[in-house]
């Protein structure tokens, strides 16, 4: 046992540390460069898009103005449209979790074969446009569509049923395209919930609800809300199911913002109108974020 | 030398006064339009036969949203674009805004046969469509709705209804469904009509946005009657639509044709409007596009068959109902246009 290598050592550590720091940094800018496109791309495609928006909204002719704000807090009718548009939203993304879960479910703990072929059905839908799918509602509820017809044949009803152009046609169209981004986040927590931990909880006697309420749901929990995130965004901002399906009596925010740009030519008014969905979106997320963090829920840390 | 430098410079001083008063001749006149079929029929109907008359060369540029850069073009002082065309209400807006030039009307002698609700001193109108009442004839037999006053008759016709997402022409139409004469219409009963329309509301299925969505709703049988426009109509019809539809008090509205503030070719552009308004041209645009020609003249060079179909044969002219643009442009229509989502929500 010599004093030499300890005092190396000691000697060393310094430089070694550095060395280290060195290569950190390195690999930092090597992360930056292979990040700079996507920023790139996010910056020009999405940052500057959104800088004009928030511009335009204070802007009438060639002065700063609020009275584009002033107007959304006057009138009921805005009010009014982000209430339903939130309400919707909320009740799409109940539903989806409703929906989803037993879905997910079906894929994580079944076999591998049946596991792909679930998947593959969910993700099917993505393969075709929005708008082809909300067609195909409207070909399946419609007057004289799939349902009615089929119903009318075998006698069930004797008169069409109202199931398009309303509120429920609205909800189913909008579940369908949203399922997907429930079922994939749901999908990926509950397959990695470890089979022992069920197997425990049944050995010990747990009930099947039970272990479901206290083993499978809080570990579940990370995908629940990463899905209802997903989906309670997008659902906000949903513009042609609603339009298509609703009949016209289904008023969303988005519509706001299209009749003010397309109709009435007021591209301040509509600016104001997405920047406070915009906000609100914000509020939402940050008042989440205090309370369950996303980074967490998420997992990436 | 310099006798050869003195003619060399005299000859080309020649040439380019020869090249300008060739360009001078050559006068080029920018014509802003929508493009796709309705400019390809427009193109050897009208816009060639007016460059052949006129020896000016006319460029025509395609925009489908026109009003904004004819406000930016006409605030920097020199407009790029002579002529433009838009719908009725851009013409009204663009003259409450001081963006267009006033007609001489004695330059353009084809408007004297433009209808009178079809011009004014910054516009004319070059064509027209209408909101028409369509109902389903496996409902109705031949015996649907003739009028807006049966479209409200919900115990004589029963069935389910389709109206516009819009005021406008909307409230038009609730006015003539509550008895008033299509002459004393405007200015329009704002209150009355919203109160017609909340009599119809709980009996409308589906208030439609789109145009393409009309044509569907009326292919499918989604709903039994609907007002809807005329090229939309006529779209479903070809489908195999069980339909059929009166021009009876239908809604007519136009695209017009304006001057933009400062223009440089404003005479050259005036020529270019009378000969858009040509009534032989005119009725050779229809051959190939069905819209409705607004100098009324041109009736005299289509076919009989092919009159009845369009908006603005004689007959047709006679029952439909002109929209005002001038009046929806007003403060009064603007207020009226955003009642109709209060309506909704209510």
């Amino acid at each position: 046992m010599s004093d030499l290598p300890l005092e190396q050592q000691i000697a060393s550590t310094p430089s070694m540390e550095e060395a280290i720091a060195r290569a950190e940094r390195a690999e930092q800018r090597m992360y930056l460069l292979l990040f700079a496109p996507a920023l790139l791309l996010v910056l020009l495609f999405l940052g500057i898009p959104l800088a004009i928006l928030a511009f335009q909204s204070f802007r009438e002719g060639d002065s700063f103005t609020l009275m584009h704000y002033a107007r959304i807090f006057q009138e009921p009718i805005y009010w009014r449209t982000y209430y339903d548009t939130l309400e919707i939203s909320v009740i799409v993304t109940l539903l989806s979790v409703i929906l989803g879960f037993p879905l997910a479910y079906a894929a994580a703990v079944a076999s591998r074969r049946w596991s792909a072929l679930i998947l593959a059905l969910v993700m099917l839908p993505f393969w075709t446009s929005v708008l082809v799918r909300t067609y195909a509602w409207l070909v399946v509820l419609q007057r004289r569509g799939i349902i009615n017809t089929t119903l009318l044949n075998l006698g069930i009803i004797d008169q069409p049923l109202s199931l398009s152009h309303n509120f429920v046609a609205v909800l189913i169209g909008m579940l369908h395209v949203m399922l997907p981004f429930m079922v994939f986040p749901l999908y990926a927590a509950i397959s990695k919930i470890p089979a022992e931990l069920l197997q425990a909880g049944h050995s010990l006697g747990g009930s099947p609800a039970y272990v479901f309420r206290r083993v499978i749901l809080p570990l579940s929990a990370p995908g629940i809300i990463a899905g209802s995130i997903l989906v309670f965004i997008l659902s906000l901002g949903f513009y042609l199911t609603p339009e298509l399906l609703g009949g016209g009596k289904t008023i969303m925010v988005s519509s706001l913002v299209q009749r003010n740009v397309e109709l009435y030519l007021q591209f301040g008014a509509a600016s104001a109108v997405a920047m406070i969905l915009l906000v609100t979106v914000c509020i939402i997320f940050w008042a989440v974020d205090r309370v369950l963090p996303v980074e967490k829920i998420v997992g990436m840390r | 030398m310099r006798t050869l430098t003195r003619a060399v410079s005299v000859m080309s001083i020649a040439l380019a006064a020869t090249l300008s008063t060739a360009a001078l001749a050559q006068e080029a006149v920018t014509y802003a339009t929508d493009g796709g079929a309705i400019l390809d029929a427009m193109s050897p109907a009208l816009i060639k036969p007016a460059e052949k008359s006129l020896g000016i060369r006319v460029i025509t540029d395609t925009n489908a949203d026109r009003y904004p850069p004819l406000k930016a073009q006409v605030a920097s002082g020199k407009p790029i674009w002579d002529v433009v065309d838009f719908s009725a209400g851009y013409c009204a807006r663009g003259v409450s805004e001081g963006l267009l030039e006033p007609l001489d009307y004695s330059k353009i002698p084809n408007a004297a046969s433009v209808p009178a609700a079809f011009k004014d001193t910054h516009s004319v109108g070059l064509s027209a469509y209408a909101t028409v009442l369509a109902y389903n004839t496996e409902t109705f037999g031949d015996n649907g709705p003739k009028s807006w006053a049966d479209f409200w008759d919900v115990k004589k016709f029963p069935g389910r209804r389709a109206l516009r997402n819009y005021a406008r022409p909307m409230l038009e139409i609730a006015l003539l469904a509550d008895g008033v004469a299509p002459a004393n219409l405007y200015p329009l009963d704002v209150d009355r009509a919203y109160a017609k329309l909340k009599e119809i509301k709980p009996h409308i299925a589906v208030w439609w946005t789109s145009g393409a969505e009309t044509t569907q709703l009326l292919v499918d049988g989604e709903v039994d009657m609907l007002p809807l426009w005329d090229g939309r109509v006529s779209a479903a019809l070809r489908e195999g639509a069980p339909a059929k539809f009166t021009r009876n008090q239908a809604i007519m509205e136009n695209t017009c044709l304006a001057v933009p503030k400062g223009t440089q070719h404003k005479d050259s552009a005036l020529k270019l409007i009378n000969s858009l308004l040509d009534p032989k041209g005119q009725a050779a645009w229809v051959k190939e596009y069905t819209t409705g020609p607004l100098n009324t003249e041109f009736a005299k060079y289509v076919d009989p068959n092919r009159l009845k179909d369009l908006t603005t044969s004689p007959e047709n002219l006679a029952m439909q109902v002109p929209l005002s643009a001038t009046w929806w442009a007003s403060p009064a229509g603007a207020d009226a246009e955003k009642r109709w989502l209060g309506f909704m929500q209510n």
